[in-house]
């Protein structure tokens, strides 16, 4: 027995040395230390965030790639989380670059804003942004935001093309995460600016907290809600034909992708190569990335990425 | 403590409780939802767990299985769960009665294993001499199971409801993931529109419940405890099922 107890703690005793020789070897080359830019004599390297969700970082590898194709050094540094970390890992230089949206970047540093259409939003980021040293090019007709939304045979059967036709469809079940009902955009923003809503019982809200996700597509199609809140890139729009209702009254602030670089990392053929990207980047490409990215195809971001690139001639 | 202040306004703001309520509704009915939607969980659990644990503490047969069997259940986290039935039944069922389902199966399967524990535990804790002397008087089987072992185990069984009534009102919360009402929602809505007030305001009215409910269950644990103990026996701490009925005193145990 005895023999037996002391062969094992030798063993473990063993182990832990070997552990700790092998740590050693580790304390050398520090794996959080900036990469190698010794052959950096264009500039240094570019690290291109995303946040975490995929959309974000087909969108972090659509830059990625471009850049590294026209000449940059870059690297990626995937799924960070909210603004309240994404904005200080670009001031202090952990990335440089980041494919953000407009309004709710907007909504970070002003959350009463009052712009609503693309235009508005992106002159009023430029200011906002400046103060931590950082900037925005083009944005993108591509938008990612919420978006009331019926089923095809809806829209047909009640002749709806914009928000302000629900009218028509009353009393209906809304279906959304349970803040909408009291976003300015959601039911009170219905009632107010497009006047659907205005008796009592004309729109019944049914809280589902998903954020536009399955559950949400679900209730929608199986008609237990007949409007939903799902977001303009959501694969479900173009699988299961869900039409998005127009938004002329610009309800809805604009979402659209837009590059945020930080000053320290700006030339004017890093904004040459981004905002080509922009120029063609629309919803119902986002829609497609997505679909291939979180579809039955699960393909990877960075091979939807590259497609797309290839597509639109941007990888000279 | 400004986090509880306002907590506390979001609760007792008499306004919160009527017509004209912030989302997601006046307090008292979704108080209400929550309730029934406890007691339904907990009376279908009852009606599965209290007959099969009065078997296995009658007969002592499949005792190692079951308790394997509900450890393993205790140990599946709700929410899941609740994701998985809902996703199964949402094949073929509509979104409402998909989601309805889903909570109140994965409610059931919280609350089955503290009420089957409590009811085989409270029925092996009955002293063998007792039932071996109703046996000896010619009690039938099933009068020693309705007339010595529930009545000496009763402190024990009420014991596994409350602790099971106690997990469900808790747990109940999730059921607002896929649109099923009660105080949940209130803690969801919360969240979204980063309403610290009624996040924590929701909590506490969880927790107000849960007290509340609990309390009532300990007076009828106790009542249930007065009940079983042997006459003259000043035995109100709850422990009265180990009371023997034989003519030994309780002393010499």
């Amino acid at each position: 027995m005895s023999t037996a107890h002391r062969t094992t703690r030798l063993l473990v005793g063993g182990i832990a040395v070997g552990a700790m020789v092998a740590l050693a070897g580790c304390a050398s080359a520090d794996p959080t230390a900036p990469a190698d830019s010794a052959d950096g004599a264009t500039g240094d390297q570019i690290v291109v965030g995303s946040f975490a969700f995929p959309e974000s970082e087909i969108t972090m590898e659509i830059y990625a790639q471009a850049l590294e194709a026209a000449g940059f050094d870059v690297d990626t540094q995937p799924n960070i989380g909210p603004r309240q970390q994404t904005i200080p890992a670009l001031q202090d230089g952990s990335i440089n670059l980041i494919p953000e949206f407009n309004g709710n970047l907007l909504a970070y540093y002003d959350p009463e804003y009052t712009e609503r259409t693309t235009e508005e939003v992106d002159a009023a980021l430029v200011q906002a942004v400046a103060v931590d040293g950082l900037q925005v090019l083009d944005s993108a007709p591509g938008e990612d935001k919420d978006a009331y939304v019926v089923t095809r045979e809806t829209a047909e059967a009640n002749d709806l093309t914009e928000i302000g036709d629900l009218s028509a469809l009353v009393p209906f079940t809304l279906g959304a995460n349970s803040q909408f009902a009291e976003l300015p955009y959601g039911i009170p923003g219905l009632k107010d600016v497009y006047g659907v809503g205005v008796n009592p019982g004309d729109v019944e809200f049914l809280a589902i907290e998903d954020f536009g996700g399955p559950d949400t597509v679900q209730a929608l199609t199986d008609g237990t809600v007949q409007v939903a809140d799902i977001y303009t890139t959501s694969p479900a729009i173009l699988t299961e034909d869900l039409v998005v209702l127009e938004d002329p009254e610009a309800l809805i602030s604009s979402q659209n992708v837009i590059p945020l670089v930080s000053d320290a990392i700006y030339t004017d053929e890093l904004a040459d190569v981004l905002n080509g990207i922009s120029a063609e980047l629309t919803t119902d490409d986002l829609i497609a990335l997505r679909d291939r990215v979180e579809g039955d195809e699960k393909a990877s971001a960075g091979t939807a990425a590259a497609d797309w690139l290839e597509e639109k001639g941007l990888l000279e | 403590m400004d986090l509880i202040l306002g907590a506390l306004g979001y609760i007792f703001d008499p306004v919160n409780w009527g017509a004209g309520a912030v989302q997601p509704g006046a307090i008292g009915g979704l108080l209400l939802e929550h309730l029934r939607l406890t007691a339904l969980c907990v009376g279908i659990a009852l009606v599965i767990a209290l007959p099969l644990g009065f078997y296995i503490g009658h007969t002592g047969r499949a005792r190692q299985f079951v308790i394997g069997f509900t450890g393993a259940m205790r140990a599946l986290p709700t929410l899941g769960l609740l994701y998985f039935f809902f996703t199964l039944f949402a094949f073929s069922l509509s979104f409402l009665p998909a989601a309805n389902l889903a909570v109140v199966i994965s409610l059931i399967i919280l609350a089955i294993p503290s009420i089957l524990a409590g009811a085989y535990s409270g029925l092996e804790s009955v002293d063998r001499e007792t039932i071996d002397a109703s046996r000896a008087l010619g009690m039938t089987e099933f009068q020693i199971l309705w007339q010595v072992e529930i009545p000496l185990a009763l402190p024990l069984i009420v014991g596994g409801i409350r602790a099971s009534v106690l997990q469900v009102i808790a747990t109940a919360t999730v059921a607002a993931y896929i649109g099923v009402g009660g105080l949940g929602r209130i803690i969801l809505t919360g969240i979204g529109t980063n309403d610290y007030d009624r996040i924590l305001g929701g909590a506490l009215l969880v927790t107000a419940l849960a007290l509340v409910v609990d309390g009532a269950f300990a007076l009828l644990q106790w009542l249930a405890a007065v009940g079983t103990a042997p006459r003259g026996a000043r035995d109100t701490d709850g422990d009265a099922t180990r009371a023997p009925l034989s003519a030994e005193p309780a002393t010499q145990q």
